[in-house]
């Protein structure tokens, strides 16, 4: 059989996934967690707490305010020691909450019964409710408020779910160990998703390189009509929404649309496993499974952690810091950014921490570009990469806008394929950030 | 063969004398009057077009002159007042002096005054630095070392240090144009009035944080203990958000708030050596 992929573009990084075989165990609940109230795309959430109370695990310390925002709840239970601002992975400080943590008491309302729960019961409204009340957002990455990327909107319909269990980004692999272990809760958590948006259809697509979770997921599949599982080449970065309904369903999203247009919503594994804890058992969003790995690590792991624990306990987990660290990265090697200090708290959006020794971590020796339009072959939107890093070296972002910086994923295929070792991404992530600005300031 | 050349002669000659009308007629109605004194102020400006008047050259500086006739609000930090005395006979104004001004670094964190936590790698700008991360040494606030002042100062006013990671301001070149000041994307570097006999007082700190986050990442930090505040007499220093801001236009270069700062965050620049010292250490010999 033939694989489907995305047919533009895309690279093959060395996929380096070490900790593939190491089944999820949990982390030691952190003495001190540290809660951003800002780990989701959109305005931060209201805190809701003062210094001093007492909160139990799963317990609601910050509102989520406007339209765009998103719960945050205590993922340890103990005393709330300090409101003030912390460390985030830019070095740049941002509002959180300390809690110092005292013993493990979980509120009453989570149903902490192992068995699964098959049989749902909520209306559509509820579901998108219960979702909204969980704080969950999008867990490949992106931290978008899932509710609100539920609310089909207004004269548009959706036809299909994709769930995506790519996982494309080379040495993550707590998705895979997602689908593999808890494959069942995941086909609830798409049946939910189904549910909530009233479509009869949903696939999976799962690239090549994880056998043991396609043949786990499609003997699973049998027992839930309407979800398909569909193997895929593997390919960076596959698991971009716009380049996973372009594999799966062949669709294209227009330029600057969002994929709703195509008639589709793609939500990540870990939220779907999210939706059904939150559906069905009623537990809020506060603790996550991340892939800690690295070729010097001594025990890769991937790690069920409570949101807050420090990066310093998640390696410490691994077996230490290797001595010949140079670089620890949040995130996958393609699109992660290098940390700037280990006590950077564990958010909703980190899938994994990825220790880069001292030969690997180098960046290449810049020169100059010689024209050889690899960046452009290798673009998954089909952009010209060279000629946007060159106006964003020159701050013209207009022109920049003109030649679709937008629409940049921000994969860094490009950086990754360039014979000169230019920083092409680093400049057109700067300027999509400015031209950002530009464009919402033009809208008020 | 006389005839063929007077012929040509005469043509040529009444081709040339209408034309000659028409182009009169045409030179008169789109006649250009430019006032001769642009051209006179022009030549006295520097032409170093650096756009510290503001405006988009020299020429676009002398045009606006005229064109307002008048000095308000123009200055040329290159040529200073000496440059306006002489601008001032040519429209007929007079001269309003104005205290020069000069930049002046406000981060004192050093590499050994604010050690690096981490090893930046990448591109080589303060403009993408601070768009990255927080900086090297942990301060959000500070100066990141990637010399886009340097770069966009056009006299050679600057250079980065390379034992402190910072960058120094040659005070007899600079001209306080402001391109420097544009250029820093953390708004450390501040225009401010040259002072008497060259002497400046401000604070070296622009960290708004509080004062034991500030100080954890460098040492000379402003901690917002408000001490200078309440040693001044003068009401010349502000503290807003943990910093404190000497206002130059009050400030009368007394120096005792120099002196109070628990971690010498205020900076003196140009004084003769204290005498407060001296009288010191005598007392310790006594």
């Amino acid at each position: 059989m033939l694989l489907k992929t995305f047919t533009l573009g895309g690279v093959h990084p060395e996929e380096n996934k070490i900790s593939s075989g190491q089944p999820i165990r949990k982390a030691p609940i952190p003495k001190t967690a540290v809660v951003p109230i800002a780990q989701h795309i959109g305005a931060p959430a209201e805190i809701i707490i003062a210094k001093g109370d007492k909160v139990k695990t799963g317990q609601l310390i910050a509102r989520g305010q406007s339209f765009i925002s998103a719960n945050v709840h205590a993922p340890v239970s103990g005393t709330v020691t300090k409101i003030d601002e912390f460390m985030d992975s830019s070095g740049y400080r941002k509002r959180a909450i300390q809690i110092e943590t005292e013993g493990d008491e979980w509120i009453g309302t989570i149903d902490r019964d192992e068995k699964i729960d098959a049989t749902i019961k909520r209306s559509r409204e509820e579901i998108i409710q219960l979702i909204k009340e969980s704080g969950i957002v999008g867990m490949g990455g992106a931290t978008f408020p899932t509710h609100i990327k539920m609310m089909v909107p207004q004269g548009k319909k959706a036809d299909c779910l994709i769930i995506n269990g790519v996982e494309c980004e080379p040495y993550l692999t707590s998705d895979h160990r997602l689908m593999v272990e808890r494959g069942e809760e995941l086909m609830i958590g798409a049946r939910i998703l189904m549910t909530a948006l009233g479509v009869e259809k949903a696939y999976i697509g799962i690239e090549n390189n994880k056998p043991d979770a396609i043949d786990h997921l499609t003997n699973l599949s049998k027992r839930f009509p309407g979800i398909t599982i569909h193997p895929l080449k593997v390919k960076y970065p596959q698991g971009g929404e716009k380049q996973l309904i372009k594999a799966i369903i062949n669709r294209e999203v227009p330029s600057g649309k969002l994929p709703i247009e195509t008639g589709c919503i793609v939500q990540n594994v870990g939220t779907a496993i999210a939706v059904y804890e939150a559906v069905q058992k009623n537990k809020p969003l506060f603790e996550r499974v991340v892939t800690v790995t690295g070729k010097s690590v001594r025990n890769p792991c991937n790690l069920l952690v409570r949101i807050g624990t420090p990066i310093s306990v998640l390696l410490e987990e691994a077996g230490g810091i290797p001595t010949d660290t140079r670089k620890v990265i949040n995130g996958g090697p393609m699109m992660g950014k290098a940390l700037n200090s280990l006590d950077v708290p564990v958010i909703k959006g980190m899938s994994g921490v990825v220790v880069m020794p001292e030969k690997e971590a180098r960046r290449p020796k810049i020169s100059n570009c010689i024209r050889c339009a690899r960046c452009t072959f290798v673009c998954p939107m089909g952009l010209s990469p060279y000629l946007i890093a060159q106006m964003a070296e020159a701050r013209l972002e207009e022109r920049a806008e003109a030649e679709r910086i937008m629409d940049c994923i921000e994969c860094g295929s490009c950086s990754f394929t360039c014979p000169s070792g230019r920083p092409l991404l680093d400049n057109i992530r700067v300027a999509k950030s400015k031209v950002g600005q530009i464009i919402r300031s033009r809208a008020k | 063969m006389n005839s063929a050349i007077i012929f040509v002669v005469a043509t040529l000659s009444i081709l040339g004398l209408v034309s000659a009308v028409i182009l009169y007629f045409i030179a008169r109605k789109f006649k250009v009057i430019e006032d001769p004194r642009i051209d006179q102020i022009a030549e006295i400006l520097p032409a170093a077009n650096c756009g510290g008047c503001g405006f988009a050259g020299c020429r676009n500086f002398a045009e606006s002159i005229v064109k307002n006739e008048s000095l308000d609000n123009m200055f040329c930090p290159v040529g200073g007042n000496e440059l306006l005395k002489l601008i001032a006979p040519i429209i007929g104004q007079e001269a309003v002096e104005k205290d020069p001004m000069i930049a002046v670094l406000r981060c004192n964190g050093s590499f050994a005054h604010a050690p690096l936590k981490t090893t930046y790698e990448g591109i080589d700008s303060c403009f993408f630095m601070n768009a990255l991360h927080a900086g090297d040494n942990g301060c959000p606030y500070g100066c990141l070392g990637g010399g886009d002042c340097v770069i966009a100062c056009t006299f050679d006013a600057m250079y980065m240090d390379k034992e402190t990671g910072l960058p120094v301001i040659i005070q007899d070149k600079c001209v306080a144009c402001g391109a420097c000041v544009k250029a820093c994307p953390r708004n450390i570097l501040e225009l401010r009035p040259k002072g008497k006999k060259d002497r400046r007082i401000f604070v070296g700190c622009v960290n708004r944080e509080k004062g034991a986050v500030a100080k954890k990442n460098c040492e000379v930090a402003c901690i917002g203990c408000g001490k200078c505040v309440k040693e001044c007499k003068f009401e010349a220093i502000s503290m807003v958000n943990n910093l404190a801001y000497i206002h130059a236009e009050k400030c009368t270069l007394c120096r005792k708030c120099v002196a109070v700062c628990p971690t010498d965050a205020i900076h003196e620049l140009n004084f003769p050596e204290r005498k407060k010292q001296v009288v010191e250490t005598e007392n310790k010999e006594a």
